[in-house]
């Protein structure tokens, strides 16, 4: 199948991004893993919206989903996009059978994962990012009880103030630094975002008038299995070593952009010291360094939803005007909104970030820490074979297996960074990003041969 | 659908993962290297701790999969097979 325009992800840049293409009169596929669009923000929208303590703000994307009811937009569920190249095109598979699909221009939005938290014990049963308790309360309607929240940023806040809403609050809230002597400076840029700034504000008024303990300042945050399906946490503060119980422990420092498919199609990347992460270089446009492939939301640097939102139509009224329906100046008028909400939605971006860096903890980890969840590689194998002379991602991989698991290097590859970066010095813009390969998703050998691909490029 | 034989029950248009989850807490799955018992961890596709074999085949990634009447759910054991058989 060819189309004009092919999109990787249907959340809000992805499905912002289609509605404007379509309404341009392009014919628009958008690829998405999910059984229904939304992204992990909008996530069962649809039906969830019912759901009154979710909060407004995930109200918000109903008119996206609406929008995707356009005659030039086919949605295909539950497409899992392995590899894309230039000549063969889009690659995806669905229940076990692969499918390609051709476009003149592609756009990325496959949004962010969350960042990995580290510590020893986070690969237990009952603990888990807050990230997958917002999708279970999306999807399921299922509310964690008596869970612990652990680490810092605005979408812990969210989660317990949405747990307390709920009617189960959460137990405690162990927050690790905040460093508000870095983020103060960036304060007076902030002020367009103030609305969110506000929002965040009103969350932690909220926690308080609940009464959940918070502990601040945590360090050395600990998990060990006690019986009966329950974690013991233990992390240390001012007051010394803490130690609380509980069924569930969540966790967050942040998300990051997933870039697999942008690092093995070759995009060029860099990293973004603010937010700790590697991004694709992107123009104004949300362009690529190739030519016509495109990058809107989260996957292309953190921002948000709103701001993946404008993005998206950022993108695809470029993409309209490539491929002739838009001139530039109706280009630029259209733009000039765009613009102004996206700066807007970014302006808190920088104080944020400087509020809650990652810390040193999270980084370099303990040594008994499992870094590698696929592969069980643990922080001190990799501080041995950094000793030994493994100074680089690609020898580390082939020394302990460290991201050849079937997450690729989801869950690890930020802290084998931050342990090379720890032992060696290097600045991490020195050390990464890992080179991705295709299939980025784990597919059989079956469904590679029966595209008439050889295996071995595929390893 | 059923885990390990027990019936386990779903809401519609829930994973297969969110239903084992609000099942109990013992884990879904085992580790290739130690063994060690893991449960769906990231709940959006990252991961892969929460592969398990529905309906004969293995390597499913529960999170991904919607819940349907009748499943039959195993525990993935060790090394998953992928590829090359790695
Ligand atoms: S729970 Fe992480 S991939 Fe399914």
């Amino acid at each position: 199948m060819t189309v004009d325009l092919a999109i990787i992800g249907a959340g809000p840049a992805g499905m912002a991004a289609a509605r404007v293409a379509a309404e341009g009169g392009l014919r628009v596929t958008l690829l998405d893993e999910q059984n229904r669009p939304g992204g992990q923000i909008y996530r069962n929208i649809a039906t969830a919206a019912e759901w009154g303590w979710l909060g407004n703000d995930y109200a918000r994307g109903v008119d996206l989903i609406h929008g995707l009811n356009h005659q030039l937009i086919t949605h295909q569920p539950r497409a899992t996009v392995w590899r894309i190249d230039s000549d063969q095109g889009i690659i995806w598979s669905r229940d076990g059978q692969s499918h390609v699909t051709t476009a003149a221009q592609i756009l990325l939005a496959t949004g962010a994962q969350e960042r990995p938290v580290p510590f020893p014990g986070w690969t237990l049963p009952g603990v888990m990012p807050a990230g997958a308790a917002q999708v279970l309360m999306k999807q399921s309607g299922m509310v964690p009880c008596d869970a612990i929240l652990a680490g810092a940023g605005p979408l812990l806040y969210l989660v317990a103030a949405q747990m307390i809403e709920a009617g189960s609050p959460p137990q405690a809230l162990i927050e690790t630094d905040v460093d508000l002597l870095r983020a103060l400076p960036r304060l007076p840029r902030a002020v367009p975002g103030a609305k969110t700034l506000a929002k965040g504000l009103g969350l932690i008024r909220r926690i308080r008038a609940a009464g959940v303990p918070r502990y601040r300042g945590a360090k050395d945050l600990r998990a060990a299995q006690v019986q009966d399906g329950q974690v013991a946490v233990s992390f240390s503060t001012r007051r010394g070593r803490q130690k609380l119980t509980s069924s569930l422990l969540l966790t967050h420092l942040g998300v990051i952009p997933q870039t697999h498919l942008a690092r093995a199609m070759g995009l060029r990347h860099v990293y973004d010291h603010a937010q700790q992460a590697w991004r694709p270089s992107l123009s104004r446009w949300g362009q690529s360094s190739i030519e016509n492939v495109f990058v809107a939301g989260d996957g292309g640097g953190i921002g948000g939803a709103d701001a993946a939102r404008a993005q998206g139509a950022l993108a695809a009224i470029e993409i309209l005007h490539r491929a002739g329906r838009l001139d530039a100046a109706e280009r630029d008028h259209r733009a000039r909104p765009l613009r102004r909400s996206l700066s807007r939605s970014l302006s808190v971006r920088p104080f944020l970030d400087a509020a809650y860096p990652v810390p040193p903890d999270f980084l370099a980890p303990a040594d008994e820490t499992i870094v590698c969840r696929c592969e069980e590689v643990t922080a001190r194998a990799i501080r041995d074979a950094l000793a030994d002379g493994a100074h680089g991602m690609r020898l580390m991989r082939t020394t302990l297996r460290t991201g050849m698991g079937p997450c690729q290097g989801r869950m690890c590859e930020a802290t084998v960074s931050g342990l090379i970066a720890e032992a060696t010095g290097r600045d991490p813009s020195m050390i990464g990003p890992g080179r991705a390969r295709s299939p980025v998703k784990p597919v059989t050998l079956a469904e590679i041969a029966s595209l008439g691909l050889h295996p071995e490029e595929n390893s | 659908m059923s885990f390990e034989g027990a019936e386990v029950l779903a809401r519609p248009g829930e994973s297969v993962a969110a239903a084992l989850l609000g099942r109990d807490s013992a884990a879904t799955r085992t580790t290739p290297v130690s063994g060690a018992g893991r449960t769906p961890f990231c709940m959006m596709g990252v991961c892969f701790d929460c592969l398990v074999t529905i309906d004969g085949l293995p390597n499913v990634q529960a999170c991904m999969v919607e819940a349907r009447e009748g499943m039959v759910i195993r525990r993935q054991h060790g090394a998953r097979r992928i590829g090359k058989g790695s």
